[in-house]
């Protein structure tokens, strides 16, 4: 018994010794050599892609953000800004505290195919993309209706970004086929031809309609 | 490009990419695991731990050895999130010390190789959680899923002795010459790509319409890369793959289905090799293949069909997806973490069409052999291959045999001990589970918010969690709320039940077919390494798994995906 004791210790302290040294090669060494390298090669990646824009930064051409006014609909959600194109629907955080686009909590609905929530929501969002854009419902895309994975999605599809391109111009007074120019310049194809889908980045369009506005 | 043209344009790349690694990495791994060298790092780590990595192990031994190893990960990662709040600023970010319950939870499922996630990465753990606990685990388990495989392997390749290998050496060797290299590269490619690799904090950065946006910094790429690669699947934020900093573009997308594939198929050509017949390993590659092709060919049917209320009100499955990669991708790399033990998500799928949340659930229950976890798959799969041989034996009254060894009555009780495990635990978890009255109240989708007036969904993300956890998938479908004692405890347990009872159970029968003498094939042997045998182990699979979950399916996705 006494024997078969200190046989399980000695066996654990060799599971112990075993794992420390394997966390300093693969919790220390490992992360630490790939960091080094990565803020070496790839500086700007490495620290999350940011864009500049007049000097400053504006965000991660990555995460997805909000374009919004400071007056407030009835639900105390803030208003789409009509200058701006808008991404997609965001549940970030939903299952805890809703923080929309300003993070820190990413995050899905999770909410089912058959769910009366999200199909409230679906139809509201019909509603208020095709009055916001002033074009008919039926030509609102799905991406504009459903809610991302990541709740910071930066990309809506191109005929999302297509949908909104005459509210914009007429927001900025901007000439409509400039503002549609613009948007197609920025349609992003699928990389080597085939692969993910279309897409346009929404913070990279907004940035170019700045400037186009003179207002970087 | 039609949608669905680029959906089977993507699939067909990562076959392709499959197919030209897997002789190399297959033979690699076959002479890692065989060779009498050792790297000079390597006798220095051996010299640490005060191991002898030439000393042979009986079975008992080398089950120790796992058992002793895991249970010290436990307690170190434990302990790690216990005092997080004690920490430095700048190795906590500030977060304080993980509860007793969920610290117990995320210790079990990581050494599990589960990562099965009940706390907000970005919200809960700090760079020293993060990257000396959760990262390391992510390695080290995977190492010992492979151990165990190899063990299995060498009992079949052995013959006349007990004796399947070294622990240790297996351990270290799988890490060092396996994972580590693969990973330094792999997260090379992903930060090239746009994923993070920083120590930076919480910061603010700017927003183009002004104010600020909160993101977090963190060795997100050199983790990403071991999470696939070693079939772990937890997530460095909230939103796993599907978030942009560790999963940028639809490439990283298709590079991260290929990570997770690339070890769990290339060890079939590992096992042929070992055992001296590389078509004995294509057999097992191939019902492998059909499952997982078949899986993934019915996934973006479904999905590209958005049955469902909302998604038909919506006019596609784009909820919980996201842009740049889209439905078909999505598809693929939802049955890909779910047929191995990754769970890693790019698309979220408790908002998947009935029949697709349906998929992902037999997928898993299917034990996750096609092609299953690193090592954890292969030897599932050998599991089913020895009770695919006894049905074969008993359909022509021969005693059976696979690979030379009997199966006989110690081996198949063995074997039908492995295969019981994790039903009973996914079924009587639930069972209890639904129940009670306390557990049921974490659902999201509740009878009373679905069109149909059905609980189907939300007995489904009741049912996904403990399939989820006693297979050691670790995704979700994350509208439950699984942070309470009650699902921190018994995902728990599930998740270590589900992984090391297994293992007794394939060690044991590694130790008993290696004490065999080899039996001479005749004419009258069954042929292993034929079509028809790939084709009788798929079939074995689908009815052992259909018998066991129907009625638990029919209950969920299948009463949704038919109302």
């Amino acid at each position: 018994m006494n024997n078969s004791a200190t046989n399980t210790i000695r066996l654990l302290a060799a599971g112990l010794r075993a794992l420390l040294v394997l966390t300093v090669v693969c919790g220390v060494v490992y992360p630490l050599v790939v960091t080094g390298i990565a803020q070496a090669a790839f500086h700007d990646k490495a620290n999350g892609s940011e864009l500049t824009s007049g000097g400053k930064s504006v965000g991660s051409a990555l995460l997805g953000q909000t374009y919004t006014l400071e007056q407030k609909d009835k639900d105390g959600n803030p208003l789409p800004d009509p200058e701006y194109f808008q991404p997609r629907p965001s549940a970030a955080g939903a299952n805890t505290e809703n923080t929309q686009y300003k993070l820190l909590v990413s995050g899905a609905s999770n909410l089912a195919a058959d769910s009366r929530v999200l199909l409230e929501s679906v139809e509201k969002r019909r509603a208020d993309v095709a009055a916001f854009n002033g074009v008919p419902a039926s030509s609102v895309p799905v991406d504009a209706l459903t809610a991302s994975a990541s709740g910071v999605d930066p990309d809506i599809s191109p005929a999302y970004a297509r949908l909104q391109a005459d509210r914009v111009a007429k927001a900025n007074g901007l000439p409509r086929d400039k503002v549609r120019a613009l948007v197609e310049d920025h349609v992003e194809g699928r990389q080597l031809g085939f692969m993910g889908e279309e897409h346009v980045n929404v913070l990279k369009l907004n940035v170019a309609l700045r400037e186009l506005a003179g207002r970087a | 490009m039609s949608p669905v043209l680029s959906g089977i344009l993507q699939l067909v790349a990562v076959v392709a990419a499959l197919a030209l690694v897997y002789r190399p990495l297959g033979d690699h791994m076959a002479r890692v695991y065989g060779s009498r060298k050792h790297l000079r790092a390597e006798k220095w780590i051996y010299r640490l731990i005060g191991a002898d990595p030439d000393a042979e192990m009986r079975w008992p031994a080398y089950l120790r050895g796992v058992l002793a190893f895991s249970a010290a990960g436990v307690l170190f990662l434990y302990l790690l999130q216990r005092v997080q709040g004690a920490l430095p600023k700048s190795l906590s970010l500030g977060f304080t010390a993980i509860s007793p319950d969920q610290a117990f939870n995320t210790a079990a499922s990581f050494v599990a190789n589960t990562n099965w996630q009940s706390y907000s990465g970005e919200q809960a753990m700090g760079h020293a959680v993060q990257t000396l606990g959760l990262a390391v685990q992510n390695f080290v388990s995977a190492a010992v899923g492979m151990a165990v495989a190899v063990a299995l392997v060498r009992g079949f390749a052995r013959s006349r002795t007990g004796e399947l290998g070294n622990f240790w050496t297996d351990l270290v060797r799988g890490t060092v010459r396996i994972l580590l290299p693969l990973s330094v590269v792999g997260a090379l490619v992903l930060v090239a790509c746009g994923a993070i690799q920083n120590f930076a904090g919480i910061h603010d950065i700017g927003q183009l319409a002004g104010g600020t946006q909160q993101v977090n910094g963190g060795a997100v790429a050199s983790q990403e890369v071991i999470k696939e690669l070693g079939t772990n699947g937890g997530g460095y934020f909230n939103a796993n793959s599907a978030h942009p900093f560790e999963n940028p573009n639809a490439f990283t997308n298709l590079f991260e289905i290929f990570l997770i594939l690339v070890i769990p198929f290339a060890l079939t050509r590992t096992f042929g090799r070992m055992v001296g017949n590389v078509k004995q390993g294509y057999a097992i590659l191939a019902a492998m293949g059909v499952i997982w092709l078949g899986f993934t060919a019915l996934m973006m049917w479904t999905e590209y069909a958005h049955h469902g209320a909302a998604l038909q009100a919506a006019g596609g499955a784009m909820e919980g997806k996201e842009q740049r990669f889209g439905v078909g991708a999505s598809a693929v790399f939802a049955t890909t973490t779910t047929l191995t033990s990754t769970g890693a998500v790019d698309s979220f799928h408790s908002s998947y069409t009935g029949l697709g949340g349906g998929l992902t659930l037999l997928s898993m229950m299917l034990g996750e052999i096609a092609p299953g976890g690193v090592g954890s798959g292969l030897y599932g799969m050998l599991v089913m291959a020895v009770i695919a041989v006894f049905i074969a034996g008993l359909m022509v009254g021969r005693t059976p045999e696979y690979l030379g060894k009997k199966i006989g009555t110690r081996e198949i009780k063995l074997a039908a001990c492995y295969i019981l495990v994790t039903p009973t635990l996914v079924l009587g978890f639930t069972a209890l589970s639904m129940a009670l009255s306390g557990p049921p109240q974490s659902i999201l989708n509740a009878a009373g918010n679905s069109v149909h007036d059905s609980g189907a969904h939300g007995f489904s993300e009741v049912l996904y969690a403990f399939t989820s956890g006693a297979n050691n998938n670790g995704s979700a479908f994350a509208g439950l709320n699984a942070n309470t004692p009650w699902y921190n405890t018994t995902i728990g347990l599930a998740m270590l039940l589900g992984r090391f009872l297994p293992m007794v159970f394939v060690l044991a029968l590694a130790g008993s077919l290696a004490e065999q003498q080899p039996v001479p094939g005749t004419a009258g042997t069954l042929r292993t390494e034929k079509p028809l045998f790939a084709g009788l182990l798929v079939g074995a699979i689908i009815v052992i798994t259909g018998l066991t979950y129907f009625p638990a399916l029919a209950l969920g996705p299948m009463a949704e995906g038919l109302s």
